[in-house]
């Protein structure tokens, strides 16, 4: 089968022979900080199947990582439920609100819904204070820390990186799967050119939904590993610049390839951790300009770039960063949304 | 997807793309052997923490940077106990995510000797179990929460240093219930733990005069103003207003009240009781009116007072800020209170002796009974023991007449008033 | 129910905060059919670029003044090197341009002046006054004014211009408009750099009211949009409109809606947003476009 070819299997595997062994030769808090990549990574891997594959703009992903990270948190001290329920319960609740949102986004469109996004994930601390009977408010909720299983011989720290490595390494054949068929050409298809699809017979109200709920529910379960490692909850965790940060990511790490994702979580988890050390706004500043820089220079973020080097043939001519030449007539016109 | 052949061209860039990545992630991710040690060698001690620097709580990081001045004053008079003090402090953007990855960092790899002033009741709150655990001292925690005396069984590590929001509150009842036992309070609260534990320590100290509250509104740091709020508050017919709002809308408060015309009696939390404040609050006010007979409390120096122009530890801020901070606005009562905190940390060190270990400084800083931190309000003192985890407890209540804050005379000690009632 | 008149007054003095920065989206909207996401921190880093003039000693005045040139230029500098290269480009390439420079001008505000709380002088006197039972100030009055005046040289110079017509053909057909020798990419820098005057000017009428931080922007810019999303996003009389209808709206709202209350507003102008683009896009004042195929 076409999907299994050596130089995907052989990078995957390389790849993952590599996260299998790094905890024996980092101290535990360099495990725990990769914990934080992977979780990244899911999140990411959720916008690139968004953004780049299916061309919707996302700024409220935050929004997902919250209800991810709060729905593991009360069902485990309001109702007992244990974390490994938990996780998946986060994510599929996640995609339920993400298909309600994804319906609303059909209306809208480009910068529309970039905008409306926005407003989404600045919009949810206020509503995690609000109900705070079940979010516990301003303070938060505490988690219970992880703990390795009995008669497992590594410390919690340890455990729990191969926890989320192993969730995110099934997240990640799984979207490879998803993409290869008709799945994933139905989704490009509308990116590129929507009226040309739905000619073609796809039906863009099933696909863009279903783009939106599947990137909502890895978003979930990202929020719920996060909350899990953190040991707490708060609505202070959850403000605009996570769903920044988790573009960015997305973004510098490469919009076109999966493994953008585990790039853009590098990224996202380090650049804050290191660059702060100079000085507390250098972070900022240098996302900022990575970002612009990337989206001038190398739209196809690390990944593409790194891609690049191996591949003789030029990427698809369709990724987001490209223009395409039946929309440029239309780009500078103000785009509303169709009747 | 077209089918390619795996030619050897193309391996020796997979296997550089692979090689890319591995050093990625191995450079991303400092390898070091993991000891155990504890932040103290001959000549150092090096003190962990975290405070926002950055995002939307970045005011406070004044904070910081007024304890690590302090730490550089020490430093160049001797150090203690023949050690310089490091003071490694972080951004963490008042994140607790940030706090937790970057507490263990310190502790982990940066091999700090405790975690000092850690601030934000959130994310101070997401590092004490972490703490506690693998027993390091988390000490004079940089909020107003009770929680860190309160939960003192459960997590011995963990101690406060300033006055309780919520004694604070209670102070303010109680005044509220002797001097008008027929008044309408109403609350201006900002919508977090710090607005909050006002609300609740007012209530408390209210009683079984509850009734005496017939309002409150809060209000969310991304508002604009408060306008709006101080209407509904007003219109509820309230003669006494509680403003347990962080300076910038704090100042918005007052000033809106102002010119609604509203004259209420006012209580101010001390976080916002700096001259800075109250002269703002006058001018865009429409004169003194706006800021006469404000009650409030206060238990570090005010720099921006010229009443405390001769003060011992107001002359020492403004040295350190000279020559530590250049630059730093002078007026800033963020960084004396920083300079507050470390003046303790530093008797804790001393204290502690010179072959120090984290099990002694934490036995320190559980038996305080500091008289000279030149930075508190005159008479003021820092105590602990065993059983009493709030090292200040007590505040010298104060009133705004014409321009000036002037003591009542009243030093009321929150905690013995609710220990009383017991 | 004497409340409501000071609601109101309240709201309209507050949306005039929104009205103002809801204008410079609106042009550049106008320019270049995209939102700017970076406006909020172009106007705040401005606004302390003022601060830091009068700092050094420069009277008020002649701060603003040096401060809406350096405002102009910079922007449109600012868009020869970084938008120009991304005009054709995607939606979603401008709008991660514009979250980058939002990032940047944050980030840098913040290493160049730090994060305390700073005061500005108002440019107009702060005496209260009361009508009818409702206070206010004279400085919302000044406020609205000013984005009044704005509002009306704005529309002036789009409607009666030839620069201005030249800017709304270069947005709307900038194809042709090249035919006819306008220089469509010069056009879209007028535009950023006009942009950048109204959001300079609203900044450093905010600053006074708000206080001068990094981040005092950031609640702002929320409303601004739904400001100008209400208004209609092409229109600038949409933009003031929208902006003073949505502070009216958020207070009343806030008072006499219980579950709103007043921890919801941020959540409430997320809902509105995006009720005016599932009903009416266009805004309450701008005009329905059919996108051609």
């Amino acid at each position: 089968m076409s999907f299994f070819r050596l130089d995907r299997v052989a990078a995957f595997g390389v790849v993952a022979v590599v996260i299998a062994i790094l905890p024996a030769f980092l101290p535990s808090y360099g495990s725990f900080e990769l914990t934080y990549v992977a979780a990244y990574a899911i999140a990411i891997l959720g916008l690139i199947i968004l953004t780049g594959k299916n061309g919707q703009i996302s700024l409220g992903h935050g929004a997902f990582i919250a209800i991810g990270g709060y729905a593991v948190a009360i069902l485990a001290t309001h109702a007992g439920v244990p974390y490994w329920i938990g996780i998946p319960a986060a994510g599929i609740i996640s995609g339920l609100v993400g298909i309600a949102i994804g319906i609303v986004a059909l209306r809208l469109e480009g910068v529309y819904l970039a905008l409306a996004t926005f407003a989404l994930a600045v919009s949810v601390p206020s509503l995690l204070k609000r109900f705070s009977g079940l979010t516990g408010g301003v303070g938060g909720i505490s988690l219970t820390p992880i703990a390795a299983p009995a008669g497992v011989p590594i410390d919690a720290e340890r455990w729990f990186y191969y926890v989320a490595w192993a969730i995110a390494g099934v997240l990640f054949i799984l979207t490879a799967l998803l993409l290869e068929g008709r799945l994933g050409r139905s989704l490009r298809a509308l990116r590129d050119n929507e009226i040309a699809a739905i000619s073609f017979g796809v039906n863009p109200h099933f696909y863009k939904t279903l783009a939106f709920a599947w990137s909502a529910a890895y978003a979930g379960i990202a929020g719920a590993l996060i909350a899990i490692a953190t040991a707490f909850v708060s609505p202070d965790s959850y403000g605009f610049n996570l769903s920044i940060t988790v573009l960015v990511g997305a973004v510098l790490g490469g919009l076109e390839s999966l493994w953008g994702a585990v790039l853009g979580g590098l990224v996202v988890e380090f650049l804050p951790l290191w660059a702060q050390r100079i000085n507390e706004a250098a972070p900022s500043v240098v996302y900022g300009v990575a970002l612009v820089a990337v989206m001038l220079l190398m739209p196809g973020g690390l990944a593409g770039g790194i891609l690049r080097l191996f591949r003789r043939t030029r990427p698809e001519a369709s990724a987001p960063g490209a223009t395409t030449h039946a929309d440029s007539s239309v780009v500078a016109v103000p785009v509303q949304p169709v009747e | 997807m077209l089918q390619r052949g795996y030619d050897m061209f193309n391996s020796r860039r997979l296997a550089a793309g692979i090689a890319a990545f591995v050093a990625l992630a191995f450079t991303a991710t400092a390898i070091a052997p993991a000891l155990a040690e504890d932040g103290v060698t001959a000549t150092e001690i090096t003190l962990g923490g975290t405070d926002p620097f950055s995002g939307p709580a970045s005011a406070y990081g004044a904070v910081g940077k007024g304890s690590q001045a302090y730490f550089e004053y020490v430093n160049d008079h001797g150090g203690v106990n023949g050690r310089k003090i490091v003071y490694k402090d972080l951004d963490d953007g008042y994140s607790p995510p940030q706090t937790v990855q970057l507490t263990r960092q310190l502790v982990e790899q940066d091999k700090v000797f405790c975690i000092f002033a850690s601030l934000g009741t959130a994310t101070s709150t997401a590092i004490r179990p972490y703490l506690n655990q693998n027993k390091i001292p988390q000490l004079f925690v940089a909020t107003g929460a009770s929680k860190w005396a309160h939960d003192a069984e459960q997590f011995p590590w963990t101690i406060g240093w300033q006055p309780d929001y919520e004694s604070e509150a209670i102070i303010y009842a109680r005044n509220v219930v002797k001097e008008k036992p027929n008044a309408k309070v109403a609350i201006i609260y900002q919508n977090d733990d710090f607005g909050q534990d006002y609300v609740n320590g007012f209530k408390q100290g209210l009683g079984s005069h509850g009734n005496l509250l017939v309002k409150t509104a809060s209000y969310e740091v991304t508002d604009p103003d408060v306008s709006s709020q101080i209407a509904s508050l007003k219109a509820s017919g309230a003669d006494t207003l509680l403003v347990a709002a962080t300076p910038k809308f704090a100042v918005q408060s007052l000033v809106a009240t102002a010119q609604q015309g509203w004259k209420p009696q006012i209580y101010l939390t001390n976080v916002s009781g700096s001259e800075t404040v109250m002269r703002a609050a006058t001018k865009a006010g429409g004169g003194p009116d706006a800021t006469n007979g404000i009650i409030s409390t206060q238990y570090i120096i005010d720099p921006s007072d010229p009443k405390w122009a001769n003060n011992p530890g107001e002359k020492l801020f403004k040295e350190i800020m000279d020559k530590y901070v250049p630059g730093g606005d002078t007026n800033n009562a963020f960084y004396l209170a920083g300079m507050a905190y470390a003046f303790t940390m530093v008797d804790v060190l001393k204290s502690a002796g010179r072959d120090i270990t984290r099990d002694k400084a934490m036995k320190a800083a559980l038996s305080l009974n500091e008289t000279d931190n030149v930075f508190l309000y005159p008479g003021l003192k820092v105590q602990t023991s065993a059983t009493n985890h709030f090292p200040i407890t007590s505040e010298a209540l104060v009133r705004y007449d014409n321009g000036k804050w002037v003591a009542t005379g009243a030093v009321i000690d929150a905690r013995s008033i609710v220990k009383s009632e017991k | 129910m004497q409340e409501l008149p000071q609601q109101i007054v309240s709201g309209l003095a507050t949306g005039s905060i929104y009205a103002s920065v809801a204008l410079a989206l609106v042009l550049i909207y106008r320019s270049m059919g995209v939102i700017n996401f970076a406006q909020g921190e172009m106007a705040m880093f401005t606004t302390f670029i003022a601060w830091q003039l009068i700092q050094l000693g420069m009277p008020v005045w002649a701060a603003f003044g040096t401060t809406i040139v350096i405002a102009f230029l910079g922007a449109i500098a600012l868009e020869r090197v970084v938008i120009r290269p991304v005009e054709r480009a995607s939606q979603l390439t401008v709008v991660i341009v514009t979250l980058g420079l939002l990032i940047v001008f944050n980030g840098l505000a913040g290493f160049i002046w730090g994060y305390v709380i700073k005061t500005f002088p108002s440019p107009f006197p702060t005496t209260p006054i009361t009508i009818g039972g409702a206070s206010f100030n004279s400085q919302d009055l000044g406020i609205i004014g000013v984005s009044l005046a704005s509002l009306g040289l704005i529309s002036l110079f789009f409607a009666k211009t030839k620069v201005g017509l030249a800017m709304r053909a270069a947005a709307l057909y900038p194809d042709q408009s090249r035919v006819l020798g306008i220089r469509v990419s010069w056009m879209l820098a007028l535009g950023w750099g006009l942009a950048a005057v109204v959001g300079a000017i609203s900044g450093m009428m905010v600053a006074p009211v708000v206080f001068l931080d990094p981040n005092m922007m950031q609640g702002i810019v929320v409303y601004a949009f739904a400001g100008a999303v209400l208004g209609g996003i092409e229109s600038p009389i949409g933009a003031v409109v929208g902006g003073l209808v949505l502070g009216v709206a958020l207070n009343l709202l806030g008072t006499y809606v219980e579950f709103i209350g007043n921890d919801l507003r941020l959540p409430a102008a997320f809902l509105i947003i995006v009720v005016v683009l599932l009903v009416r896009p266009a805004g309450l004042f701008g005009h329905v476009h059919v996108r051609r195929v």
